[in-house]
């Protein structure tokens, strides 16, 4: 045999070959069809608005219009709360729970079958990568409708009273950051505990809630069950006024929190908050330290950082600041941001115009206090809304990026000496949604838990959700909870 | 082959009461050995270093590394596997893996002809398309190694052998080295060795490195060392973690996974981790250790999910033979039937590449 000729030549030692690049790998954008114009979805059929006005919604990837959308007015939602009543009297209050529960496991089901309509969907019209709308938004969607269609025939053991009852009908509105997601933890218990919905999906992201129209459709889900009024905010404040509801869920800014619970005061409705946070990330100097580093990247730099429990205040123990810093910059540099639909993106596009402008503003706001900011080096596209992931050090929790919600891929860098002070200055906020802890000691998770003012305490993990799981905040950050048995309590009537 | 990486320092101190190598027959062997007060600076402890690799001192560098979160660990490597390698990127990563492969067949019913037929396949995997890389080496016991010496004359796939007494480990310091040394005289350019696992498991950590010691000694620098940790059985991940620092503090040129005789073999935590611990070695003494990950990678997916590891845990230098490799047997043919497909856009059928 002859020698052997190698085509490879070995590279350098410690040298790759090659920059080893991925290529392109796109999700295809055909999977899902958008129609040209949507109606509202009231009394199961779309309708065309009363206004009469539409408005358009659009991709922020690349600023391309992806199409028009009903923009509701004080007439339209009257038209949703009325079939929403009618629906709750005559059919969806009297329906035995095993048989809601059909209809319910049903949607589930077929949310799993068209995940991938979903999760392109959602990546189209909010900018979130298609990796993380397909193995998160959409499974945890499907997951909520599941584990709450699994309730609607148990709810007399649910703790709220031997037959506990139905609120009524409940205006629901949501936020931009988990259109889907969000649409899901709002419909499945109010529908499980017997409720009917009127949902106001956000202004920049009213798709996917108009694509799970078209499965309730498919669910035969009776008319009026779930109805759907796109529009923007005054939209929402003819949903928060309207007198025919008996119960208002919200989940969004602290500011349009605060301004529905002034309007709500004295008209006897019920009302859940769920509003924004400045959660810590406590890390201890005996963490684990790899995967600290990952739970803050998925923590403050998980869709952008558009995450009301964003760990947006990290707090390390001050032996270990300089190791972590180093790995997580290194960390940093091998994040992919780009095309949202690309496979391999880990970063994707900032929501809206506005919400780029006061991520902006306020990081602008701390290099002028004096916090040193530092970013990957990274290429942003030509067109659209991005902000590359950031980190800010040499923070101090008087700077306004310690302490106003960013809302985006920032994070704040603090540093702790004991314990105690970990505590002092995680809690040192109005907000009081979610907090991390990081460490290897069992008892000190505990402990630390035990002290932490906010509605989930993660131990060596972040951003982790499951349905029966409640969610919800202390303080600013709203209250009533969302999930497991405590989220039912919110949609009965002892 | 990798003596450039190697980085030349001070050498271990040998054990109270035990003699130090004799210098004649280890050869350079201080060359692997590592700077340990900055290698203690890691762990951020003192290297008391009249106790340089007693169980105690040893104990205080493991235990002090950072801990691995088995969840955190776990979730890693599952995104990892998310990743979407396409095109010209999949072509240049199924060559890659070619190139990493140590073509291995360790059965108690291997034969001359067997080993044989593994040597025709390693130097030219694919006889119709003469592109295609040969292996980085052939993986044997050592009684065949003289059949598979002659039969890879004039080729550049190196020659590997387990010793040891694999895939146990559980003879004397003296059989294990004599093993090694029979290997080396065969013609091994690589032998791949195992730990005493039931000494680490009871934490006698001294003896574990004594004995890489030992045979990193015999090797000298000529022969490459690759130490498998067996990690299915240290069951942990922070073993894991623990024991790539034992097998490179001993002077390891590689860390790897498993024997292959034994069930969970490599596993991409496990690999993330000890990917990790290569990367964290060599930020504190300046020298690249490989990571070899070994059993059960049977197809080309697989071995690229095992590229993207490499390349977003311990870095693209790793991305190279010379840092990594895949220990494997029916890999090949499932990565070169990727490779026809690639290129043709055609899947052909298993019967048009060779079973060896």
């Amino acid at each position: 045999m002859t020698d052997d000729t190698d085509p490879h030549p070995e590279p350098a030692p410690g040298r790759a070959a090659v920059a080893w690049d991925y290529a392109p790998a796109p999700e295809s954008r055909q999977i899902v069809e958008i129609r040209p114009v949507y109606g509202l979805f009231i009394n199961g059929e779309f309708v065309e608005p009363e206004s009469g006005r539409f408005f358009p919604t659009i991709n922020p990837a690349t600023e391309d219009e992806l199409t028009s959308v009903a923009w509701a007015n004080e007439r339209d939602v009257d038209k949703a709360v009325v079939a929403a009543r009618d629906a709750q009297e005559r059919v969806w209050g009297k329906m035995r729970g095993r048989e809601r529960a059909k209809y319910i496991y049903r949607i589930a089901r077929l949310l799993q079958e068209r995940s991938r309509e979903f999760a392109v969907l959602e990546s189209l019209d909010n900018g979130k990568p298609i990796r993380e709308a397909r193995d998160v938004d959409v499974p945890l969607a499907a997951a909520h409708f599941f584990y709450h269609a699994g309730w609607a025939d148990k709810l007399e053991y649910a703790g709220f009273g031997a037959s506990p009852r139905p609120v009524g009908v409940a205006g629901q509105i949501i936020p931009w950051n988990f259109p889907l997601l969000m649409a899901a933890w709002k419909l499945a218990p109010a529908l499980a505990a017997g409720n009917t919905c009127v949902l106001k999906p956000a202004e920049t992201t009213p798709l996917s809630a108009l694509l799970l129209a078209e499965v309730l459709q498919q669910a035969e889900l009776p008319p009026g069950v779930v109805n759907i009024v796109t529009g923007a905010g005054d939209t929402g404040a003819a949903v928060v006024a309207h007198p025919g509801l008996d119960k208002i869920a919200f989940t969004g800014s602290t500011e349009v929190g605060k301004h529905i619970r002034r309007t709500l005061a004295g008209s006897g409705k019920r009302l859940t908050l769920e509003l924004g946070g400045k959660a810590a990330n406590v890390v201890f100097e005996d963490a684990p330290i790899d995967q600290a580093v990952e739970g803050i990247v998925n923590g403050i730099f998980f869709n952008q950082g558009q995450v009301c429990c964003a760990g947006s205040r990290l707090l390390v123990q001050e032996p270990a600041l300089d190791s972590l810093l180093e790995r997580l910059r290194r960390r940093l540099g091998t994040l992919r941001l780009g095309d949202p639909l690309d496979k391999n993106t880990d970063i994707g596009a900032i929501n809206s115009p506005a919400q780029l402008s006061k991520i902006q503003e306020l990081s602008a706001a701390g290099e002028a206090e004096g916090a040193e900011r530092w970013s990957p080096p990274c290429v942003l596209p030509d067109r659209g809304y991005w902000f590359p992931p950031t980190i800010f050090t040499g923070v101090s929790q008087s700077h306004r990026i310690a302490r106003e919600e960013i809302f985006g891929p920032v994070l704040s860098v603090l540093t702790f000496r004991t314990p105690e002070e970990a505590v002092q200055k995680a809690n040192n906020t109005p907000y009081g949604l979610s907090a991390g802890v990081w460490t290897e000691k069992g008892s000190r998770i505990l402990w630390m838990a035990q002290r932490l003012e906010a509605g989930v305490v993660w131990a060596n993990t972040f951003n982790r959700f499951d349905p029966a799981s409640p969610f919800g905040g202390f303080q600013e950050s709203g209250f009533g909870r969302e999930g497991g048995r405590h989220g039912l309590e919110a949609y009965l009537s002892a | 082959m990798s003596e450039d990486i190697r980085r030349s320092t001070t050498s271990v101190a040998t054990r109270p009461g035990e003699q130090a190598p004799a210098e004649g027959e280890a050869g350079a062997v201080s060359a692997r050995a590592v700077d340990a007060p900055a290698v203690m600076a890691v762990a951020g402890r003192p290297w008391p270093s009249e106790l340089a690799t007693t169980d105690l001192a040893l104990r205080q560098l493991l235990h002090g590394l950072p801990g691995v979160d088995q969840v955190g660990a776990e979730a890693r490597a599952a995104s990892l596997a998310t990743r979407s390698i396409k095109k010209d990127s999949k072509l240049w990563a199924l060559d890659t893996a070619i190139r990493m492969i140590d073509l291995t067949t360790l059965e108690g019913a291997d034969t001359p002809g067997k080993v044989r037929a593994l040597c025709a396949k390693g130097r030219r995997p694919d006889p119709t398309d003469p592109d295609v890389p040969s292996v980085a080496a052939i993986c044997i016991y050592p009684d065949l190694l003289e059949v598979a010496k002659d039969a890879l004359a004039g080729s550049k796939v190196a020659l590997a052998s387990v010793a040891t007494s694999f895939p146990s480990g559980r003879a004397s310091l003296a059989v294990k080295l004599a093993d090694v040394r029979d290997a080396i005289d065969a013609g091994a350019d690589e032998v791949d060795m195992v730990i005493d696992r039931g000494a680490f498991l009871s934490g006698r950590y001294g003896k574990v490195f004594d004995e890489i010691r030992a045979v990193r000694e015999v090797c000298g620098d000529s022969v490459h060392l690759k130490v498998i940790l067996e990690t299915g059985e240290l069951a942990t991940l922070d073993n894991v973690a623990r024991a790539s620092w034992l097998a490179m503090l001993a002077g390891a040129d590689f860390t790897k996974t498993s024997t292959g005789k034994i069930s969970p073999a490599s596993t991409p935590p496990v690999a993330l981790v000890m990917l990790g611990a290569a990367r964290d070695f060599f930020e504190a003494t300046g020298r690249r250790v490989g990571v070899k990950v070994a059993g059960g990678i049977r197809n080309a997916k697989e071995a690229i999910r095992y590229l993207v590891l490499v390349r977003e845990t311990a870095g693209e230098p790793w991305l190279t033979p010379s840092l990594f490799r895949i220990g494997a047997s029916s890999l090949l043919n499932d990565i070169l039937m990727q490779r026809t497909k690639q290129l043709t856009g055609l899947y052909s059928g298993p019967d048009y590449f060779t079973i060896d």
